[in-house]
């Protein structure tokens, strides 16, 4: 029997963009994207993406399906997961979700889900590189009413149950959770592979479905914030760096270290 | 009044954690505070002394086949739905970042993760917390309540003082339904002092190249008595355990030395040490970000400075 997997997947800037193309936008409290950087899959989801496809190469009979949500979506950057071997791309697209917050992110994925569900395990990064809040998925969990397990390293579908590894401080637990479960996938899995040729042309010539926020039964009434921003803003750094210069840089390493200890710190 | 539940943690001797000391300070620096402190156990030791007005204890049975931290979470939400406080805070650990978010989906109340400040005196709860890696901070207010919020390690000084606040049993009479079973605790195999408590740590990133350098920032941590950590990019190419991981992903480290070998200094892996009394970054590019929130370093080439800085600590440590 076909295991049903979703992957929640958001789209983000690149977290790579250097820091001096990080710009902010005062008077609107958004990021200015950088030109020439386009966004991104959030890089945690893309570890759940290679999570489910770990379990198709275990053996499993899996289907796996990309949700969003969000709008002015970057067609090469969305398609990714399908090129890295995921089989569907689901879209909630409205302009409606511009600028919502988390607790009505979580609000409209479980409209999604209930919509194009039933899945077997939803899957999703440990947090996104944007907002860093790390909880949409714990709280898709919690208003699915579903069993929660999060910062899982290694995941493998034993029967009717999914046998975890979750990382803890000092470690980890060995977990068993039955099916369906919330998951959310961490860096330690390892790094999401790369798109093959292959991969990228199936990808190329599948088209994504798409719910608008009146497909799914919402408006935008259902999506009022609970955290509202007020503002937005780098801070820079006043620290002024002294850099130790010798006749070498073996010098360097020698005064550096002198350097310290004139100021006790070692 | 503004009456704050407090959700405390113990440390592994089962005294009241430094982040719940910490998140004592953020709670008294709400106008009007009336601060409740949830601790689970009993109330002995240092609970009963905590800077508080009340305390209410809560007994828990963890028989591990309930998922993780799911009674607690049970009791929690039980407890805010009795008493609704204005504002909930946990500490952004383990425990507080899976339970606050948790509690906050089941109570259908806000929630906002690693705050660094909060305020109330605008009469509305205001809090600021870092996005996009570090690279941004973003303030934000919250109308509803309770608001529920996790506090971001080393963000507030740790209260010391001591109370004598009233202490109460709180019993949600509600037994978590059976979810997940935690069948096992595998503890990674740890030479030395822990990461997070060292007084040193010599952390190398990216540009070491390779796994074979970290045995000489184990010998300058040695050295120094410290522990060895790395940025996110060295630990996902394998180079070292994702234990040695320090960043907004990995460990939070503040040391009173950061040495950071190689390492560009990304907000993400800054999120990590940037409460480190004092960071000294050697690499070879200058441009590199590293610089900007160090306060020593030397450009050059780690190959040629380490080994006489090393060599040059030892020589002092003798």
């Amino acid at each position: 029997m076909t295991v049903r997997i979703v992957v929640l997947a958001k789209q983000v800037p690149d977290p790579e963009t250097p820091p001096s193309q990080f710009k902010i936008d005062e008077s609107t409290n958004s990021v200015i994207p950088p030109s020439g950087v386009p966004p991104v899959v959030n890089g945690f989801d893309l570890n759940a993406i290679e999570a489910a496809l770990q379990l198709r190469d275990a053996g499993a009979d899996v289907e796996i399906t990309v949700l969003s949500v969000g709008s002015d979506f970057v067609m090469d950057a969305m398609k990714k997961p399908l090129a890295m071997g995921a089989d569907r791309l689901v879209l909630v697209d409205d302009s409606g979700l511009n600028g919502i917050d988390s607790a009505a992110t979580v609000k409209v994925l479980a409209a999604a889900i209930e919509k194009d569900g039933p899945f077997d395990l939803i899957l999703g990064g440990r947090q996104a590189s944007d907002w860093d809040q790390a909880h949409v998925t714990l709280g898709l969990a919690e208003v699915l009413g579903l069993p929660l397990v999060s910062l899982v390293q290694k995941l493998e579908l034993d029967g009717g149950s999914v046998a975890l590894q979750r990382v803890i401080p000092d470690g980890y637990q060995v977990i068993t959770a039955p099916v369906p479960s919330v998951l959310t996938i961490t860096n330690e899995l390892g790094e999401p592979r790369y798109p093959n040729l292959r991969g990228i042309m199936q990808a190329s010539r599948k088209k994504p479905e798409i719910f608008s926020l009146a497909d799914l039964g919402l408006s935008a009434d259902d999506l009022a914030p609970k955290l509202e921003l007020k503002k937005l803003y780098v801070l820079e750094s006043n620290r002024q760096v002294e850099l130790i210069e010798g006749e070498d840089e073996a010098d360097s390493g020698k005064k550096l270290a002198l350097r310290l200890r004139e100021e006790k710190l070692i | 009044m503004t009456s704050v539940l407090l959700v405390a943690e113990r440390d592994e001797q089962g005294e009241i954690s430094q982040s719940t000391l910490q998140a004592v300070t953020a709670a008294h620096g709400l106008a009007d505070a009336h601060v409740t402190a949830v601790v689970a156990g009993d109330a002995g030791g240092t609970v009963s002394s905590l800077a508080v007005d009340k305390v209410a204890t809560i007994s828990v049975v963890d028989s591990g086949d309930v998922g993780i931290y799911e009674q607690v979470t049970v009791d929690m939400a039980a407890l805010i739905t009795s008493t609704s406080p204005d504002v909930v805070i946990l500490s952004k650990s383990d425990f507080g970042s899976i339970v606050g978010a948790r509690v906050a989906f089941r109570v259908d109340a806000a929630f906002a993760s690693d705050c660094i400040e909060i305020s109330n005196t605008t009469g509305s709860l205001s809090v600021t917390r870092p996005v996009y890696g570090g690279s941004a901070l973003a303030e934000f207010e919250i109308a509803s309540s309770p608001a529920i919020l996790t506090l971001r390690a080393g963000a507030f000084e740790p209260n010391n003082d001591t109370g004598s606040p009233e202490v109460e049993g709180f019993d949600s009479g509600t037994t978590a339904a059976r979810s997940v079973s935690v069948t096992d605790t595998i503890a990674e195999v740890r030479e030395g002092v822990r990461l997070e408590d060292a007084d040193f740590v010599v952390s190398g990133g990216r540009g070491l190249g390779g796994p074979e350098p970290f045995s000489v920032l184990t010998d300058l941590a040695n050295v120094l008595g410290g522990a060895v950590g790395a940025s996110r990019a060295a630990c996902d190419a394998g180079w070292v355990d994702h234990s040695h991981q320090v960043g907004l992903t990995g460990k939070s480290v503040s040391p009173d030395v950061y040495i950071a070998v190689g390492i560009s200094g990304a907000s993400q892996h800054m999120a990590g040490c940037s409460s480190s009394r004092a960071i000294v970054a050697i690499n070879k590019d200058g441009d590199s970000n590293i610089f900007k929130e160090a306060r020593f370093g030397v450009v050059g080439d780690w190959e040629k400075v380490l080994p006489s800085f090393l060599a040059t600590v030892r020589d002092l440590k003798a």
